[in-house]
């Protein structure tokens, strides 16, 4: 797609929506939004740039190494986070159990485990959406 | 003075989420069920934000784009035509 | 094709009619004796704050009360990818000796 007026607003309005993206995730235990919704906003981001700017572009920002990285340790930082509550005595992913200090009510550090369980989750489910996409829309025809 | 579940302006949406439902069904043109879907989804974030859950609004706003453009993905792959 | 249409048109207009008889009978939002409000929400609602630290009381039932049930839902996605991939993927490595 070559649309000059399309490309020039997407180059301006694609960084902020990754940063609401990103913004919906770290403040998903402060504000509503959640790991998921700005998972799914954060990889909406990177599939606009690939429909509009095309395929060889979008695939040299985010490579397939990456998308298959992500994609597999994603998973296995959940159950990470959730080992630290084992080390410490406690059940697994236990929290305020495992004696994790909370920290201030409102705050962007409170909440202890739940911030970056909500990050990994969030940066798994945008790759997820990527990996959809980047391989339905490569297949050989 | 009685209170129902549910004001006249949800009730509106609740009937066009009905509508856009049987739509999906009948049209037989699957792009143009494609863009009643993303109509769908649309006045449902609204009805979930009428019902005071914006985490489900967002979230369902968000979910609803993906679906669409993955499903406009599958069909620029295969036939447009149903059946 | 015809003759089928107007006999599932009727009976799906009769479901949403129930659905919204349903919806209107529902118990109106906020009243304190609705049957929602039992023990588990009352222990969400006054405890959650204290025992997570966590304003969001969705996260708060969503990562730490029931955290098993969002870590599965990860390797649910997870599985439906490893899905997509194996279906769709057709592009060769190269080095496969093939």
């Amino acid at each position: 797609m070559t649309d000059f007026i399309l490309k020039r607003v997407a180059a301006l309005l694609l960084p902020f929506i990754q940063m609401y993206g990103l913004y919906v995730i770290l403040h998903g235990h402060v504000s509503p939004g959640g790991s998921f919704a700005g998972g799914i906003v954060v990889g909406l981001a990177f599939i606009a740039f690939t429909t509009i700017y095309g395929l060889k572009k979008g695939r040299a920002k985010i490579s397939e190494k990456a998308t298959a990285l992500v994609e597999s340790y994603g998973t296995l930082w959940y159950g990470l986070m959730g080992m630290v509550g084992v080390f410490k005595g406690a059940p697994f992913l236990a929290n305020k159990i495992a004696g994790i200090d909370l920290g201030e009510l409102g705050a962007l550090s409170s909440g202890g485990l739940i911030g970056l369980i909500g990050l990994g989750v969030g940066i798994r489910v945008s790759s997820t959406m990527i990996t959809l996409f980047f391989t339905m829309i490569e297949e050989e025809s | 003075m009685s209170f129902t579940a549910v004001d006249y302006g949800t009730m509106v949406m609740l009937f066009i989420l009905v509508a856009a439902s049987l739509a999906m069904y009948f049209i037989k043109d699957l792009l143009h069920a494609v863009i009643v879907y993303g109509a769908y989804s649309l006045i449902m974030a609204l009805v979930w934000l009428q019902m005071n859950t914006p985490d489900i609004a967002i979230t369902e706003a968000a979910a609803g784009i993906a679906m669409t453009v993955l499903m406009m993905v599958v069909i620029s792959r295969t036939s447009r035509k149903e059946g | 094709m015809r003759l089928r249409t107007l006999p599932m048109l009727l009976i799906l207009l009769l479901v949403a009619y129930v659905v919204v008889v349903a919806v209107t009978e529902l118990p109106p939002y906020g009243i304190a004796g609705n049957p929602v409000h039992n023990q588990v929400s009352q222990r969400y609602i006054e405890s959650a704050w204290e025992e997570t630290g966590v304003l969001n009381m969705i996260t708060a039932v969503v990562l730490d009360y029931r955290a098993y049930d969002t870590m599965f839902e990860t390797i649910v996605l997870f599985t439906a990818v490893l899905a997509v991939i194996i279906t769709l993927k057709t592009t060769e490595r190269e080095g496969d000796g093939k």
